[in-house]
């Protein structure tokens, strides 16, 4: 199993040492590959050279409830077995989501004027729950600063985190359970991607860039955490 | 090959590009630098006590 062997910190920094150059090179090359087949896309017959916006909006917006779940998962181990990594994980993960976040908000709204008219529409369940998840990360982030000992905020933070994790299939299903501007899902649904080839592959391919660029950048963020963890337990002990 | 006319949507297109190549420049930096910083605390930290024992 990858979580237990990696729960020991040294064989997690060993790990990382090399998974996450190689997941940011991996994050560059797609990227690459994205842009190029994003830029080689004909204009959509609706929406014309708006659907750009699109393979940008749409992975960001994948990565703020992929990069919450992990969140929500490092969070429910710290709780349970108050491992010191996990809550490493989750403080890591916190701000990588919220930024992705923010991202999916401003490309929304910056796709939403020029496709339905309005920046932002309030009472939209997709936009709302989107920003509900936005303002999880944000108290997250605030309740974990506020909290200098890390033990005392371990436990906090992570009931915070789990109670969000309510927000997910909202998230998710706000589009079916409630009236929206937004249109259903098009490509993880039954039957298949809804959505031309030409589309569908510079859309998959940044989605899977995000997802290499979150993973470089949390096991660097990780690792930085083990550190500071270091530098303070020796700084105590030193002090002591 | 590439089209990079964005015609009447440019200005809604061009700056949702570059809000995030600023934000994903931010968090690599702001990730590389936080890691560096720590490591050479723990690093410090390490030869201090070292150099105390």
């Amino acid at each position: 199993m990858m979580i237990p062997a990696l729960a020991n910190p040294e064989r997690f920094m060993a790990f990382s040492r090399w998974a996450a150059p190689l997941f940011g090179a991996i994050a560059v090359v797609l990227l690459a590959a994205g842009l190029v087949l994003d830029f080689r896309a004909p204009p959509d017959y609706q929406q014309g050279y708006a659907v750009h916006i699109m393979f940008i909006h749409v992975p960001a917006a994948w990565m703020s409830l992929f990069i919450y779940a992990c969140l929500g998962g490092a969070s429910l181990l710290s709780l349970v077995f108050r491992h010191a990594l996990a809550q490493a994980a989750a403080r890591a993960a916190a701000p990588l989501g919220a930024a992705v976040t923010l991202l999916a908000l401003i490309t929304g709204s910056l796709w939403g004027k020029p496709t339905w008219g309005a920046w932002w529409v309030w009472g939209d369940p997709r936009l709302t729950s989107v920003l509900v998840l936005f303002l999880f990360y944000l108290a997250y982030l605030a309740l974990d600063a506020s909290i200098e000992d890390d033990a005392r905020a371990a436990p906090a933070t992570s009931i915070l985190a789990l109670v969000g994790l309510i927000n997910l299939p909202i998230v998710h299903f706000s589009v079916t359970w409630w009236r929206s501007l937004h249109q259903g899902s098009s490509v993880f649904r039954a039957g298949g991607p809804a959505m031309p080839a030409t589309y569908l592959a510079p859309l998959l391919v940044m989605g899977l860039a995000y997802m290499a660029g979150f993973g470089a950048l949390w096991l660097v963020r990780i690792r930085g955490e083990v550190w500071r963890r270091r530098a303070l337990a020796r700084a105590v002990r030193r002090a002591g | 090959m590439f089209d990079f006319d964005a015609g009447k949507y440019g200005p809604y297109v061009w700056p949702a590009y570059a809000i995030t190549a600023l934000v994903i420049a931010a968090l690599v930096l702001d990730s590389l630098m936080r890691a560096r910083r720590w490591r050479r605390a723990a690093e410090a930290a390490a030869n201090d006590g070292a150099g105390a024992s």
